[in-house]
Formats: C-alpha cells, structure tokens, sequence
C-alpha cells in the first residue's frame, strides 16, 4: 500500500480510497442484518464507483467518466426506490425488517 | 435499434392504457405489437449499424438473440391472459414492467459500450426485483424480490467497480478501443485491467446463475409468481448469456490462461452444483430452478470456447432450452391452479386424467435432458464438440456425467405422472397454454429433426 501511494500519481489516493468505501459497503452488507442498512451500503458501494470513475476521468482528461457518473445516480435512484418498496411490503406482512426473518425459502 | 425503441413505446402504451381504460386491449396490442417489431428485428438482418457514437451496434448476433428473445417474450404474453386473469386491477403494471424486461434485454444484445451493457443488465434487473415481489400479500414473494433486489445490486456493483477499473486502465468504455488497447499492450496490461476484468466476469457470473454465484437462483425462482419464474428461466438466461458471450468474444481477457481457469472451474463446479442439488428437489420451480443452473453450466462451456467458435451452438441451444422450459412451464401453471401446491407431486398421475398434457409434459422433460429427437439433444451435442475442439477435456467430461444425472430428475416428473396414483385435482383446459404448448413442442421437434438453418444462422 505504502509503496502504491509513495511511487505513484496523486490518482493512486483516490483508488485507495474508492477500494476502502468499497470494502466497507461490501462487509456492510454481508454482516448487518437490518435491510435498511444493507441498502446504506449498497449506496456506498455506488458512490465508492462514483468516486473513482470522476478521478479516473479527471486525471485522464477524459469526460466519459463524469457522463457514467450520472447513468449510476439515476440507475442507483431507481434501485432504492424499489428496494425500499420491496422492504415496505415485508414490514407491512411480518412487522419486521430483519433480514434473518426471510427464511422461508430454504435448499 | 428501431427495436428496443419500439419495445419502449409499447411498455409506455401499457401504463398509458390503463388510465384510459382500455384494459381489455393490453394483451392482444402487445402480442400483435411484438410480432410486428419480430418482423422489423429481422428486417434488420445483415444490415450492421452503429448508433449514438457506437454506443449501440445492430448486427447479426444481436438480431438473432433479439429475435428469439421477443419470440419468447410473445409466448409468455400469451401465457398471461389466463395468470392473471383474476389480477385484472394490476395487469397494467404487470405488462409494461415485462415488457421493459425485453427492452433491457434487447439492449444487453446490442451493447457496443460498457455503459450500454450496464443500462442495460439495470434494465432488465430493476424490473425483474418488482415482478418477483410481485404478490405483494405473499410473503414468499417478498422474501424471493427482497433477496433477488440485494443480490443483484450487490452484484451490479461489482460490475461496476470492474468497469471503473476498465475504464482507468484503458481510458474508454468501448469494447471496440478496449479490444485495440489490449491488443497494442499485450505485453504490459495494468494490474487494474484485469482487476476489473475478473470483477466484471464475476458479476455476469451471478447474472447467468453460475456456481459459485448460483444461491440467488433456487429461492427467487420458488418464490416468485409461476409466470414471472418461466419469463425469469428463459428470457433473462438468455439475455444474461448473450452479453457474457459478446463480452468474451470482444475483450483480450479470454485469452489470458488465467481467465481460462475461472471460467473452466465456474463451469464444473456449476455442472455439479446444479446436477446434484437437483436431485433432491420436491419442489417444482426449484427443480426447474437447478435444472436452469445446470443448463448455465452447459452454456458457460460455450463462453470458455468463445475465442474461436462461432455464437450459432448458443443459439442454438438457448433455443432449445427456452422451448422445453416454456412447454413445460405451460402445463405446469395450469396444474399448479388447479392443485395449490407447486410441488411434484401435483403432477402425480396426470396421466390418467390428461394422458395428452402428460405425453407433452414427458417431451418437455426428455428435450431439457437431451434425448434425441428433440433440440436439447443436438444442443448439447454441438456444445460438446466445440469445448472438445477448443482443447477443453475434462470440463466435456464433466459436462457428459452431469448430463447422465439429469436425465434422473427430469424422469422423476414423468415417473409421477406415469406411476402415482391420481390426486383429486381437476383442472380446466385453456386455449392458450395448449396453442405455446404444442407450438413449442413442435417447434422441438423440427428444430431437432432439421438443425442447419439455425445451427449456421451466423
């Protein structure tokens, strides 16, 4: 990591950082159990992209980059939307939003 | 292009109808609408045009893939009369969101452009996670939505970091530039690239239901409304494999021994996931659910032989598949009606009582396992040779044995309705699920019998 940071470009921060948000949506959503916190997470892990498509096409000069930055935020606004939607029916039927409690479907 | 434009115009009269109140018109103006946008897609044929700065490119492959996936979009629309015939309130909702599952489809076919491929896997997905959570009082349903909604976006972000990544290492989304930059830099692609190239083959991976990525499958497929399931195992498949091929057949990261490896180790381990998880199945869906994942397995031979086949043996066989699934997803609906259980045992001694729904359900099972005359025989025929030719031993002799385990779950659908006695179940019959049966069943058969002019289609 330190090698990474200390021979490269000022780029190489910001893939560092990307990778850690990144990293940290991930584990968010393979350990927490409360659905609307694994949604929190699923968002980090958009922007943890966001974030590294923008410096990537800043540093490269290249506007490409930016222009996927929006087709993520809109995609991402309409995938909460029917996540939420999703987890409002399952409160709605089992009064809870506790992943473990969808254990019907099992092997 | 003109396709998935009118595909869009067509999902967009749906949500317009219903507030007119022209419910009645929905289905009939669809299937008509399809078949007529079926014509101008092959209208297409040999025409190779590149749309919006090549972010969107028509050619033979995608107008082959688009042609049978409104193919099989028209029989699933004709199919869901009857499905939904006491949810006329939602029918609206339910119609147009299907139908933006064709234009997501049709655009993971076209894609020139990671971005394209992206919207269009978003597409297709977004509007798969509401119609599996569509029974909304269900909780089942929820349950198969709700765990299809965080996997696949737990997936499309790991696309998309892959793309990023991509994107940093070659400064473009186009395939094309990527394929020259991969080319002019052979001896010195970043570590980034293929950083980015697994992550991306990881993600499509979990989109085609591939082991280690499979667990999704078996719960979303149980859970989800019966018709949803047969749209889910036929078009989405396809589609999924469709972008996975064009992927593969258009980035240098195949031919790096190391992406050979993942792929060749995905694909036994999903035969062998998907052979032997199925033969413990009581439940219908669930069975059909491995035997799709099974099938992933056969059709991942095709992508790790992608660099020198052509894309005719998946064609093919996606067609054969998409067949015998839909023929069997047409008596089986009715049946589970008719009986309130999705299990296998439902079809316990339909043979009695329907001996014709039976023979054709036994010709669904025997094309799925690949007994000659029907498609899924040759399919699998072809697909073996060309993983043979491509040098690719062990993983064909995977792939025979898990055939062999097949055909074992498969009989023990034709076992029940040939061997039990008869439960008391008595179902209607319906022109519609009879005209996809046979039409599909027929079309098994010919396809069977007279394989060259899809088998050569490229």
């Amino acid at each position: 990591m330190n090698e990474l940071v200390e021979h490269g470009n000022p780029q190489n921060w910001y893939l560092v950082l990307s990778t850690i948000l990144f990293s940290i949506g991930v584990m968010g959503v393979l350990f927490r159990r409360n659905g609307l916190i694994i949604l929190m997470c699923v968002e980090l892990m958009l922007n943890s992209v966001n974030l590294l498509l923008v410096s990537f096409s800043a540093y490269s000069g290249n506007t490409e980059g930016q222009v996927f930055v929006f087709f993520i935020m809109v995609v991402a606004a309409a995938e909460v939307a029917v996540g939420l939607a999703l987890l409002v029916s399952i409160y709605r039927n089992l009064a809870s939003t506790d992943i473990n409690i969808l254990s019907k479907l099992k092997w | 292009m003109n396709t998935i434009i009118y595909t869009s115009v067509l999902g967009f009269f749906c949500m317009i109808a219903e507030i007119f109140n022209f419910r009645k018109l929905i289905v009939p103006v669809l299937v008509l609408g399809l078949a007529v946008i079926f014509g101008l897609n092959l209208n297409d044929w040999n025409s190779n045009q590149a749309f919006f700065n090549n972010m969107v490119k028509v050619d033979n492959f995608s107008v082959a893939f688009g042609g049978l996936a409104i193919f099989v979009t028209l029989l699933v629309f004709i199919l869901s009369t009857d499905f939904y015939a006491e949810d006329q309130n939602h029918l609206s909702d339910y119609m147009s969101i299907l139908t933006f599952v064709l234009v997501g489809a049709l655009m993971m076919f076209s894609y020139a452009n990671l971005t394209m491929l992206f919207l269009g896997i978003e597409t297709l997905s977004i509007a798969l996670y509401v119609m599996a959570g569509s029974k909304r009082f269900d909780v089942r349903s929820n349950e198969a939505g709700f765990k299809y909604f965080l996997m696949g976006s737990f997936a499309s972000c790991f696309l998309l970091f892959g793309i990023a990544l991509i994107y940093g290492s070659t400064g473009t989304f186009d395939i094309a530039k990527i394929t020259e930059y991969t080319i002019q830099n052979q001896q010195n692609i970043s570590p980034l690239f293929y950083t980015g190239m697994v992550m991306v083959v990881f993600a499509m991976l979990f989109k085609v239901s591939a082991a280690p990525f499979h667990f999704w499958a078996p719960d979303v497929y149980e859970g989800s409304p019966a018709l949803v399931t047969a749209y889910m195992s036929t078009l989405v498949k396809i589609a999924a494999f469709g972008a996975f091929y064009k992927l593969m057949s258009a980035t240098f990261f195949y031919t790096s021994w190391k992406a050979e490896i993942i792929l060749n180790a995905a694909a036994i381990l999903t035969l062998a996931v998907g052979n032997l998880m199925a033969l413990a199945q009581t439940n219908f869906k669930r069975l059909l659910a491995y035997s799709g994942i099974s099938h992933a397995g056969y059709l991942m031979l095709i992508i790790i032989s992608a660099k020198n086949q052509p894309a005719g043996a998946l064609f093919y066989y996606s067609l054969a598949y998409s067949l015998s699934t839909l023929a069997a997803f047409a008596i089986a609906i009715p049946i589970f009606k008719a009986a309130g259980s999705e299990e296998i045992s439902a079809f316990n001694g339909l043979a009695k009582k329907k001996p014709l729904a039976a023979a054709a359900m036994s010709m669904a099972m025997l094309g799925l396992a690949g007994i000659p005359p029907f498609a899924g025989f040759l399919g699998k025929y072809y697909i073996f040779t060309e993983a043979l030719q491509s040098g690719f031993f062990y993983t064909t002799l995977t792939a025979i044995f898990a055939s062999m385990i097949g055909v074992y779950y498969y009989f023990k659908v034709i076992l029940a309705m040939y061997g039990k006695p008869a439960n008391e179940v008595e179902m209607g019959n319906s022109f519609n699920y009879n005209l996809v049966l046979w039409l599909c069943i027929a079309l098994s058969l010919f396809f069977g019998l007279y394989p060259a002019p899809i088998l050569n289609i490229f």
